[in-house]
């Protein structure tokens, strides 16, 4: 058993690297996409000012929660909203009542404008108690970076199995295994812990190598980043093997592919953020396994958050693996 | 019946089609012969073969191998050239030896594999590089990779240059002599008459004749085949005896008495200088049982 799978696992690493093309664009893309972002969004941050709010935003006083071009965001947990006001992902807190009480971080420009705003509206009156907190902003790319990352490990995932193994099917490659003793389940394993090993080689590469350059704020552990991304790929990874399950035509593999990845693309949260998104939104975001891979990978490096905080992703994660994984196997056809 | 792999009542039909592919296909393979499966393309061959091999489930009818029906442990057993198969990229022949020897329990060495199958200077090239006959080495010899009992062999020449194929049936006879037993499909009638011990045809997925390739034309011909071209042929007023068929551009007269025919043949009139007279073959047996040309 262990003997097919090895063979099996270190043919398909050979073929891959030697497809020197393909290579290359597994390693080059990530960066570009990379650095291109941080360069596009490197001065550009949101042009909102984002208005923590503990509490009810309609109990806001009336004239400041009319401004324009405020976002209001409701918090109920104190401590996490100070976190997000620390790495300037909020630009100012505010708890409606009296005395109003408001937070500011003293290191943030648009903290300090829009602290002038709450007082020069109709706060004034309500004798508000101001209270400050410290920290370094939290870059656009340093939130940005997670959900990079995981996009392209997605198209890595589900387009290097999912694809290629349609392809194998169609040319014959995998009836010339179901010939022999080898069995679904070691075939199958052999190409998820191949496509694996990759894509966290690709990974390492790509986030080590532009921490380099682009010194990205991480405030969790490293060890904790590496484990849900390798349990995040292992999902699509499982993902694109359910969809190359029976398929045998390139072009169908190829727009379902497309159908699931384009949807994750915009609407797990790689571009910008699913708080605040619509309920219904929300909904179908977390139907998507790239949802829960950036939101662990991203509270940790943005939010300092440990693999407890994030439980509830990684179990969905590894439940959408495991019945990936099963389906798949189950109705895989060699031919 | 006794046979090393044996097949009873077979069937099989594709989804949408409107016929079976194979319809009640009995057969007995003799151990350490060389058992041949002729037929036009669509006569069911592949199928057969692949439900012999255990690629394909029929839809009724069993197979049994030494007796037993087959199971998972007949795949350690066999080896399969394939008609057409591609194999991973970019791994070179070596390399695809190591990778399938590993997936059986025991298997042939190196050496052994390259000297059954004349890979010499193959063993580190990519197969996809490699010349038609070069490739089809490659591939008998991942056929052979697992010392297995019976090797099926589909179609294993199409497309090979005469050398080439006369190369693959040399291999093909010294695999045999090891013992093994081969199962061969083929269109071409020279190479089943050269390899085969025993043959069947196939038709419509049933098998319209059996037996070796000798007593079968025996068994149904005596005589020979005169060959004319059609504007020397006159047909003479008396008749010919035999039978006159007309292939193309070409006259054939099917008779046991040559001299009477030639006789007949020039008190017609006809010009004899192109004359050719040849023994029956497979391919005249196909033709007479079926109506249809083996290649059509």
């Amino acid at each position: 058993m262990m003997r097919r799978f090895w063979a099996i696992l270190i043919g398909r690493n050979k073929e891959f690297l030697r497809d020197r093309g393909a290579m290359g664009w597994n390693l080059l893309f990530p960066f570009f996409v990379v650095f291109g972002m941080a360069f596009a969004f490197s001065d550009k941050r949101q042009d909102v000012f984002k208005v923590g709010v503990m509490g009810e935003v309609s109990a806001l006083p009336v004239g400041f929660g009319a401004t324009k071009h405020l976002k209001f965001v409701p918090f109920d947990d104190a401590a996490a909203a100070q976190g997000k006001l620390r790495h300037h992902q909020l630009d100012i807190l505010v708890r409606p009542g009296k005395p109003l009480m408001y937070w500011v971080n003293e290191n943030s420009p648009k903290g300090y404008l829009v602290e002038k705003i709450l007082l020069g509206a109709d706060a004034g009156g309500l004798s508000p108690v101001r209270k400050t907190v410290e920290g370094r902003p939290i870059r656009y790319v340093d939130w940005l970076v997670s959900g990079l990352l995981s996009m392209n490990m997605m198209f890595s995932a589900l387009f290097g199995v999912g694809y290629n193994l349609v392809r194998y099917r169609k040319n014959g490659v995998l009836k010339r295994l179901k010939a022999t003793p080898l069995r679904a389940v070691e075939f199958l394993t052999a190409q998820v812990v191949s496509r694996l090993i990759l894509i966290m080689g690709v990974f390492a590469v790509v986030y080590h190598g532009s921490d380099f350059f682009l010194h990205f704020q991480r405030l969790g552990s490293l060890l904790d980043l590496y484990l849900i991304f390798a349990l995040g790929s292992a999902c699509l990874i499982s993902l694109g093997l359910l969809v190359a399950a029976r398929v045998t035509s390139e072009e169908l593999a190829g727009g379902v592919l497309n159908m699931l990845s384009w949807p994750m693309m915009f609407l797990s949260g790689v571009w910008f953020s699913l708080e605040g998104a619509p309920k219904a939104l929300r909904l179908f975001a977390d139907m998507m396994p790239l949802t829960h891979l950036i939101d662990a990978a991203r509270a940790v490096m943005t939010e300092g958050a440990t693999l407890s905080h994030v439980a509830p992703h990684l179990y969905v994660l590894a439940g959408m693996t495991a019945l990936f994984l099963a389906v798949g196997a189950w109705t895989f056809r060699w031919d | 019946m006794s046979g090393v792999l044996e097949a009873r009542g077979l069937f099989k039909r594709y989804s949408k089609a409107a016929a079976d592919a194979v319809c009640g296909l009995s057969l007995s393979v003799r151990e350490g012969s060389c058992f041949g499966l002729l037929g036009p393309n669509g006569a069911g061959k592949t199928t057969t073969v692949e439900m012999l091999e255990g690629i394909l489930k029929p839809d009724a009818g069993e197979i049994f191998y030494r007796g037993a029906p087959i199971g998972p442990a007949f795949r350690e057993r066999t080896g399969i050239q394939f008609q057409d198969t591609a194999l991973q990229d970019h791994l070179t022949v070596r390399e695809l030896l190591n990778l399938f020897g590993a997936l059986y329990p025991s298997r042939l060495s190196e050496a052994e594999l390259v000297r059954l199958c004349d890979l010499g200077e193959l063993l580190d090239r990519d197969p996809q590089k490699l010349s038609g006959g070069q490739r089809q080495r490659a591939l008998l010899a991942l056929a052979l990779v697992n010392d297995p009992d019976v090797v099926f062999l589909d179609e294993p020449t199409t497309g090979l240059d005469p050398q080439a194929r006369r190369n693959f049936w040399d291999l093909a006879r010294s695999i045999k002599a090891r013992g093994k037993t081969i199962l061969l499909t083929t269109h071409y009638m020279e190479e089943a008459y050269a390899l085969c011990d025993e043959v069947a045809i196939v038709d419509r997925g049933r098998i319209i004749a059996q037996g070796a390739p000798d007593t079968l034309l025996k068994k149904h011909f005596d005589g020979v085949v005169i060959e004319l071209p059609k504007a020397d042929f006159q047909a003479p007023t008396g008749g010919v005896p035999g039978e006159v068929l007309e292939r193309g551009e070409t006259m054939e007269l099917l008779t046991s008495e040559v001299e009477g025919a030639l006789e007949a043949l020039k008190r017609g009139g006809s010009s004899l200088a192109h004359l050719r007279v040849r023994p029956r073959t497979l391919e005249d047996l196909f033709l007479a049982l079926t109506g249809r040309e083996l290649r059509e």
